[in-house]
């Protein structure tokens, strides 16, 4: 033997803890994840410290985004003929003009935020396609103006006919200035609408407030039982 | 590679001479597309998902009312104004603003609570014994401690510069503390003023808009 023959090293790793690891990440979010509805824009929510579930259906949302554009939707998958009549009535009451197609493509609308005047080119367009025009937001300014008013009127309209509990809804952007938001709650409260939900992101109740200590107390007293 | 080694069902084993050993298959297959496919299918969840699960947050505003007699209905001493101005700025008094406004203070969200918390203790220190309002209490089968704050009224006074970030945040440190009474008003024009002189915005009566 003249030499030593040196082994053929495989390049080949072993992937299988790889394998392991991307797929313990990939079952994790999917488990996770819950896909995001069709939004008119990005709002960015502010936090706190309330747990209570976001209701999805029977509800009126008002979005407020950080340019102070506000934003009308009702959500109310359950049942789309609520969202015909709505957008029927208003094309009655208002003379808006619409065409069948129009108000038919209404119901598919994520979100309305525009002025009465530039409805008819909004719905003109397709529902998916409407994510990609900058609306210029639901005037709101004044009594006289605020149109905001008139739409949840007859959401609430169309609502009542069901007999269901209706959500109020307002989802504003962290950046959303504080007028925009009373103008909101006052076309809320010119329909007699007075218990408001606000959507949030669950924030850590802080340790030795007042909450603090009365979730803790219920904690204790929710596991006693068991 | 994976291959299935067919047909060794007789060449396997069979030994004899000038039969050349089987080659030892290795069984391992080969993961590179697998983690391909794995690696894919996590970008495209993590891209989809929304991690934080929205929640809500409830807001009662009163009904509005024209009459003055039915407002400003809180006890001056356990009230506390907090505004809310620019930049994240909060501003309070306790009781009523004085003439001179040298109980006008300034504050952060950081420190706003710590305020809460004295002025809370501060009621309830100086709550006198009421029966009546006891009475209803027991009779509602309620806490007869709850009469205790039953003076503390905490004011929301946001300025048109405040954020919706800085309104909501207020309203759950209202949560946060047990504040059970709260409102959430306009500022009063000797209040902006104050806000702004603070600020270095106050632009001289004048020129300013005429308060309505």
């Amino acid at each position: 033997m003249p030499s030593v023959k040196m082994p053929k090293k495989s390049t080949a790793t072993d992937m299988t803890p790889f394998v392991d690891v991307a797929f313990l990440i990939l079952s994790f979010f999917m488990l996770a994840t819950k896909f995001k509805p069709p939004e008119p824009v990005e709002i960015t929510t502010p936090n706190s410290v309330s747990t209570k579930a976001l209701p999805e259906n029977d509800a009126i949302l008002v979005v407020l985004d950080s340019a102070g554009r506000v934003f009308f939707s009702m959500q109310a998958e359950k049942d789309p003929s609520l969202k015909y009549t709505v957008i029927k009535n208003m094309n009655d009451t208002r003379q808006l003009g619409l065409t069948e197609a129009e108000m038919k493509n209404f119901v598919k609308t994520p979100a309305i935020g525009v002025p009465f005047s530039q409805l008819k080119q909004l719905l003109a367009i397709p529902a998916d396609d409407q994510r990609n025009i900058k609306q210029p937001g639901i005037p709101i300014k004044d009594s006289a103006s605020n149109e905001l008013t008139y739409w949840i009127r007859d959401a609430v309209n169309a609502f009542a006919s069901t007999g269901k509990k209706i959500n109020y809804l307002i989802k504003g952007d962290n950046n959303a200035k504080y007028p925009q938001f009373k103008e909101i709650l006052n076309s809320f409260k010119r329909n007699d609408i007075y218990k408001f939900q606000l959507v949030t992101a669950v924030e850590d109740v802080p340790a030795g407030t007042e909450l603090y200590k009365e979730r803790a107390a219920e904690a204790k007293a929710g596991t006693k039982p068991q | 590679m994976a291959s299935i080694d067919e047909g060794g069902g007789d060449g396997g084993h069979k030994k004899g001479p000038g039969v050349k050993k089987a080659k030892k298959l290795s069984t391992r297959v080969d993961m590179t597309p697998m983690v391909d496919l794995g690696f894919l299918l996590i970008t495209f969840f993590i891209f989809t998902t929304t991690m934080s699960t929205p929640s809500t947050m409830d807001l009662f505003m009163p009904k509005d009312t024209d009459k003055d007699e039915d407002q400003n209905k809180a006890k001056e001493s356990g009230a506390l104004t907090i505004m809310l101005g620019k930049n994240n700025a909060v501003y309070y008094y306790e009781g009523q603003l004085l003439p001179d406004a040298s109980n006008f203070q300034t504050t952060t969200f950081a420190k706003i609570r710590d305020e809460i918390i004295s002025k809370r203790k501060a009621v309830i220190a100086s709550h006198q014994h009421d029966p009546g309002c006891e009475k209803i209490w027991a009779k509602n089968g309620g806490d007869k401690n709850s009469c205790l704050d039953r003076d503390f009224v905490v004011v929301i006074k946001p300025d048109p510069d405040a954020t919706y970030k800085n309104t909501v945040d207020i309203l759950d440190e209202m949560t946060i503390n047990g504040v059970k009474r709260f409102a959430m008003v306009d500022l009063f024009p000797q209040e902006l003023d104050l806000i702004h002189k603070t600020e270095g915005t106050y632009v001289a009566p004048p020129a300013a808009a005429p308060a309505k």
